[in-house]
């Protein structure tokens, strides 16, 4: 029988059974309904994150030199670990061969962070993100200081110790005041604010509002590096092709003054927005598999659901089956005509699902801070489950009815 | 009753024993039906019952037999192995030249598919289909495409007289209406042979007179038509009647034969 006209037989069977059909695909319809939601909630965050999150710790058009690759998520294990500890840390011969290195459509920052405690009279002691940096520190990383102002080059040659603080920090320690003026010190050692970053929002609960950044030059940077060495630099490019060129750039500089031979690998992190949009798909990866646990738990319900009615239907329709068989059809035949109906079933329950999913996902999307953003890839997998769920569901109850004995069938009812 | 008692020719006793009787030669050409010792037997719980104990049955091509019998007799099991809807414990069953008894699930179905034409006493027609779409159905398991099954389902309507109501419903019919469906959903893959269980046993006297005309007709145009019946008013209607008794063939007499032994009127 061909498969047209075994789908041909399906749908009539539904359109005859109405309310029973509508029961039968009701658990598929229920797990990839939320099985579209969820999906599209977590695709809204993924996005949400790649293009909020990520730009802003990185930076969409800079690359960074770095003494080791990561950013964030795992690091290098092993040998390579033990190979990256030997490299040496950045120092300022480092960044002035890459900076010669470099075009001026090309600025860089010096940048070192780390986290610190700081005090002012009156407050109790809180941990801000401290940042040692350049005077075009606050045009490549985009903040923009909205009271008072950022620091200049003459205060970045003087070593002044100055400090531009976020708006959490701001509204820590002085509280409804203006603090430009104000003294804040930095572990023990006084700072004078002279401008307020304007206010960065947090994701993922990390606040981006805890800056306090100083001149490199000033004691900031012995306080974050007592080292000597220096955490970063930050490069600005003006699109990914010039991102390119400028890690040649700065790598054929790095590697010069560093006296590495041509065998030798680099000994120095060039890291890009791409590695931190690694870890990210990596996390997005995982939120997608436990989101998509409860939805598939119900798709295996809806899938008991239709196995235990299409049982039902062979016992009802026994007579029926010992007709076709008389008649001619082979095992096969009506095997194939219960295995086509259930799965013509479960596609149709998957399709409403799909459509109700992307109903819920705009609804949460609406009346909530959630995003969601319904990914074409989920849509194309929930009607493969659904055909599948329904076939597989199906097989079975389909070889129970390929195989009555049609002479007992004929007898039965 | 029907005229004309002695006009078709019947294979004649000598030569069905003789085929019967040729083990494991095809039969020839004009023979339909041939089975040999032919024997069925159940497992029911440890305790062997045999339904069949060695059939001998030889039907001629154009034959109209009627197979009669009590409950118990047998008949019905003669009629499944016939119909190719069962397979026996022992004997030969030749159909229109090829051994059936020897064939697989699928074969039999394609078998039964093209060589018999099933009629059944409770019509067993799909409830929620057309009469077109019914007589279709022998058609779909054949791989007939669309617009052929339409055509010749609508010819074999024609044939039994329905061709009006093409597309009502079983529910939409009358008892003799269903049967003529069925009849016509048996005819439409042009088989060997009509096999027929107790067409008329749900249908009132004066409607199985007209089934019974319909059997009269097709039979006179060349069907060769098995009927299995328990009734022997409906038996006579049949050039030649075999009664089965305890799992053998108790007799094989001619129509005028049996209704002068049973005491029937002759028209």
């Amino acid at each position: 029988m061909k498969l047209l006209d075994a789908v041909r037989l399906a749908l009539y069977q539904l359109r005859v059974q109405k309310l029973k059909s509508f029961f039968t695909l009701l658990g598929v319809m229920i797990g990839v309904m939320f099985l579209i939601a969820v999906v599209s909630i977590v695709e809204g965050m993924g996005r949400y994150v790649e293009e909020d999150f990520a730009s802003r710790l990185i930076g969409a058009n800079s690359f960074t030199v770095r003494r080791f690759d990561n950013v964030m998520g795992g690091g290098p294990r092993g040998a390579d670990a033990r190979a990256a500890q030997r490299r040496p840390p950045l120092r300022m011969s480092d960044i002035e061969a890459v900076r010669a290195a470099l075009p001026p459509t090309m600025p860089s920052t010096i940048t070192s962070e780390t986290f610190k405690y700081a005090t002012a009279p009156g407050a109790r002691p809180k941990q801000l993100q401290t940042v040692a940096a350049d005077a075009n520190y606050f045009a490549i990383k985009k903040y923009l200081v909205e009271k008072g102002r950022a620091f200049t080059e003459q205060e970045v040659r003087a070593g002044s110790p100055v400090l531009v603080i976020g708006t959490e920090v701001a509204e820590h320690f002085f509280p409804g005041l203006n603090p430009e003026g104000r003294q804040l010190r930095v572990a023990g050692i006084p700072f004078t604010v002279i401008g307020v970053v304007e206010k960065q929002g947090s994701v993922f609960g990390f606040s981006l509002d805890r800056l306090a950044i100083a001149p490199y030059t000033s004691p900031m940077q012995r306080i974050i590096r007592p080292q000597k060495d220096f955490g970063s630099l930050v490069v600005q490019a003006a699109d990914q092709a010039a991102i390119a060129e400028g890690m040649e750039l700065a790598r054929g500089a790095l590697r010069g003054i560093r006296g590495l031979r041509a065998s030798e690998p680099d000994n120095f992190g060039l890291v890009t927005q791409d590695a931190a949009f690694g870890f990210i798909k990596q996390l997005k990866g995982r939120l997608v598999l436990f989101g998509t646990a409860l939805p598939a738990i119900s798709l295996v319900v809806g899938a008991m659901v239709i196995m235990n009615i299409m049982l039902v239907a062979v016992a009802e329709r026994t007579r029926e089956i010992g007709v076709r068989k008389a008649l001619g059809a082979r095992r096969q035949d009506i095997m194939a005509q219960f295995l086509v109906e259930s799965a013509t079933l479960s596609t149709i329950g998957a399709a409403i699902g799909i459509g109700l999913g992307i109903g819920i996902a705009e609804l949460i999307a609406a009346f909530s801070p959630l995003p969601a953003a319904v990914a074409p890839w989920s849509i194309a997998a929930a009607i493969v489950t659904g055909a599948g769920v329904g076939i597989a569901a199906g097989l079975y109850p389909a070889s129970r009815a390929s195989q009555l004995d049609p002479i007992a069938a004929l007898r039965s009812e | 009753m029907s005229t004309g008692l002695e006009e078709v020719p019947l294979s004649a006793t000598g030569e069905r024993r003789a085929v019967t009787a040729d083990a494991g030669r095809a039969p020839g050409a004009d023979w339909i039906i041939v089975t040999r010792a032919l024997a069925r037997a159940y497992d029911m719980g440890g305790e062997i019952v045999r339904a069949l104990r060695g059939v001998d049955l030889g039907i001629r091509r154009n034959e109209y037999v009627a197979i009669m019998g009590p409950s118990g007799s047998g008949k019905s099991t003669l009629m499944n192995l016939i119909g190719c809807l069962d397979t026996p414990s022992a004997g030969e069953y030749w159909l229109n030249g090829t051994l059936v008894s020897a064939m697989s699930e699928d074969e039999l179905a394609r078998v039964r598919n093209k060589e018999i034409g099933f009629v059944f006493q409770t019509f067993n027609l799909l409830p929620r289909a057309s009469a077109l779409q019914n007589v279709e159905l022998p058609l779909v398991y054949a791989g007939v495409p669309a617009d052929a099954r339409r055509r010749r389902a609508a010819a074999a309507l024609e044939r039994v007289q329905l061709g009006e109501r093409m597309h009502h419903r079983p529910n939409e019919l009358s008892g003799g209406q269903r049967q003529r469906v069925a009849i016509a959903r048996a005819l439409v893959n042009e088989p060997s042979i009509l096999l027929a269980d107790e067409p008329t046993g749900n249908l009132d006297s004066a409607t199985s007179e007209e089934i019974m005309r319909v059997f009269e007709e097709l039979a006179q145009h060349g069907q060769t038509v098995v009927m299995v019946t328990h009734e022997p008013d409906i038996a006579a209607h049949a050039r030649r009647v075999v009664v089965l008794r305890d799992g053998v063939i108790a007799s094989d007499e001619t129509q005028a034969q049996f209704m002068k032994r049973v005491g029937l009127e002759v028209a």
